[in-house]
């Protein structure tokens, strides 16, 4: 493909999505390089979830191009084999495994076979035992390890999703809204939570908390009707006229 | 003593209890269990099989399926081909090789399809194969594409009723209307003396108990943990790399054979296997007999399967009309009184058990959440 991928973790370039005439993405091209972490903002609408459906499989684009370290074409892929790659998702809505305990949400999502051939006779073994432990201590659940996930506070859920995050060991984390409905010291923990995350991976985070943004201190991408509107620091982006228009003009 | 251990003990128990009581007591004995009795438990038994059957995918992955019965004909049309061959020719028109329907349908020779039937094994591997091929080829093209809910539920009760007007095609090869009966041995074992009926309840007991702990295992799996995420959250398990369709595949032929064992035993139980087995109503009565006993606790389907068929023989016999009312009411009252079922009521849960489906939503829960989206 493009020369203009060599290097990149994931690259868009000119995506379009069309539901029934109206246009979720339009010539969207974002590039996001190895190690870095990238906060999308926007209105309501402007695409943001729409693109995160384009780089998991859930949404094939119209038109463009969507690659994963600068070669595997995405759109040819479908959700289990994006998830494969290494590339992890966390919803807007938390979704855990609710009836499952905290403890199974993470055994199901440690990397590893997920063939049906492979579960039927896997039993749990050291290695994975010490990971998930080690994944409750990062995420704070260490206590709440026996109790049934459905039971957790919203917070907690929140959490819980981003260890089985953790536990699928992606190379890219997707992370949508991760601090909505989150208490001021729950969102300043997430963002710790996330700077230490991006250490050793990559991360995209959708967000509208302009406070948690801020807090992240990184490159922001704003999207606005389903195209880039302004990229840079968030001092940068706050300023331009544009982006100003958007938020506040009408 | 556990749940499951306390299950297979009393599935066991009782149907040694009865062999025994109608083999060793004299008829006019107040104790003395009847042969009628004896197979009537057998016939309820089979059925439990398929309500074991249904449990698993209904209650473990979510495919509320209306055509569970079509794999139950099928096991009970193979074991019906090996009785017919094994007639011989002591059949009314005393054909050595053709069965009475066939000569009477001016069959010049057996069609190729019935070839190998006069072997037992081949017969049985037969049950079990041509459900599994059927399960596996409606389940591949359901699953990919993504089918569910009540779609599925109703492509299930296509299959079957598709299969129900093939089967009662003289042409078809399988006696038509009538089906196929008159059967007169098993494996050498003449089916109307009580030792055979008495052996058939007891094997059904052991098919049952151990189709019970197999079940039980898979789902308290690892498998059976990624059964439980497809069952609540299908799209979630795809985002971390699951793939659904082939769990839901793996679960449906596994179900699918289990139907089949139940039905070829259930055949020489109650001497006659015809198209009204494919019949809908059959499934969606294999249903409410899970739903009695509790979805997804895979013992109280084998209560309720025992206790609804029992209800019916009562009713059938004492007020044959009231019988679909009685079904229809007891279908509604479960479900609005007893959502998790009459095992939902007794504390038997075991430590590593999955998880049990949610409860419905209330009325007003479902108008709250139609209230916020």
């Amino acid at each position: 493909m493009s020369s203009m991928s060599n290097g990149t973790l994931l690259y868009l370039d000119n995506v379009s999505v069309t539901f029934d005439g109206f246009r979720a993405l339009n010539a969207l091209s974002l590039v996001l390089t190895p190690g870095e972490m990238r906060a999308v903002i926007g209105p309501n609408g402007a695409g943001k979830t729409t693109m995160m459906d384009v780089i998991t499989g859930k949404t094939r684009p119209n038109t463009g191009d969507v690659l994963f370290g600068g070669s595997t074409d995405l759109t040819r892929l479908d959700e289990p084999a994006i998830a494969g790659l290494g590339i992890g998702r966390k919803f807007q809505k938390p979704t855990v495994f609710e009836p499952h305990t905290v403890w199974d949400n993470l055994l199901l999502a440690l990397a590893g076979d997920r063939g049906p051939r492979f579960t039927l006779f896997a039993k749990e073994t050291a290695e994975e035992r010490r990971k998930i432990e080690s994944i409750l201590e990062t995420t704070r659940l260490t206590d709440q390890r026996n109790r049934r996930s459905g039971d957790l506070s919203h917070g907690q859920k929140q959490w819980l999703e981003i260890g089985m995050l953790l536990a699928q060991e992606p190379q890219l984390l997707l992370v949508d809204e991760p601090v909505a409905g989150m208490t001021d010291s729950e969102t300043e923990q997430t963002a710790v939570l996330l700077r230490e995350i991006n250490k050793t991976r990559s991360v995209v985070v959708v967000e509208h908390d302009m406070g948690f943004v801020r807090a992240l201190g990184v490159k922001v991408t704003v999207l606005h009707e389903g195209s880039v509107l302004s990229e840079g620091s968030i001092d940068h982006v706050s300023e331009d006229p544009r982006v100003v228009e958007v938020y506040l003009g009408r | 003593m556990k749940a499951s251990a306390l299950t297979v003990f009393l599935v066991m128990g009782i149907s040694v209890l009865m062999v025994v009581l109608n083999l060793g007591t004299a008829a006019s004995s107040p104790v003395h269990v009847s042969t009628f009795m004896v197979s009537l438990a057998g016939k309820y038994l089979s059925y439990a099989i398929l309500a074991l059957s249904v449990d698993l995918v209904w209650g473990f992955v979510g495919i509320l399926t209306l055509g569970h019965a079509a794999f139950f004909a099928l096991g009970g049309y193979a074991m019906g081909m090996y009785l017919m061959r094994q007639i011989g020719a002591r059949g009314v028109y005393a054909n050595p090789i053709l069965p009475d329907f066939m000569v009477f349908l001016n069959y010049k020779e057996l069609p190729w399809f019935w070839y190998g039937f006069n072997w037992f094994g081949f017969a049985m591997l037969m049950a079990v194969v041509v459900p599994a091929i059927l399960a596996a080829v409606f389940g591949y093209l359901a699953f990919r594409s993504r089918v569910t809910g009540v779609y599925l539920s109703i492509i299930t009760q296509a299959l079957t009723y598709a299969l129900l007007l093939a089967f009662f095609r003289n042409d078809m090869g399988f006696g038509g209307n009538n089906g196929l009966t008159d059967f007169k041995e098993l494996l050498g074992f003449s089916l109307s003396a009580e030792t055979t009926r008495c052996g058939l309840l007891v094997v059904t007991a052991i098919a049952l108990s151990l189709l019970y702990l197999l079940a039980r295992a898979v789902t308290r799996s690892r498998f059976g943990k990624v059964m439980i995420a497809v069952r609540d959250a299908e799209s979630r398990t795809r985002f971390i790399g699951y793939r659904p369709e082939q769990y839901k595949l793996v679960v449906w032929v596994l179900s699918a054979v289990m139907a089949a064992i139940g039905g070829a035993l259930y055949v020489p139980q109650v001497g006659i296997i015809n198209p009204g087995e494919f019949a809908p109503a059959n499934s969606i009565e294999a249903v409410i007999w899970v739903a009695v006993g509790g979805r997804g606790t895979l013992a109280g389907p084998i209560l309720g399967a025992v206790l609804v068929n029992f209800g019916k023989t009562i009713l059938t016999g004492a007020l044959p009309e009231v019988w679909l009312f009685a079904l229809g009411a007891l279908f509604i009252v479960v479900t609005l009184f007893l959502p998790r079922g009459l095992l939902g009521l007794m504390p038997v849960r075991e430590k590593g058990d999955p998880p049990l489906p949610a409860d419905p939503p209330t009325p007003a829960e479902s108008a709250a959440k139609e209230a916020v989206s």
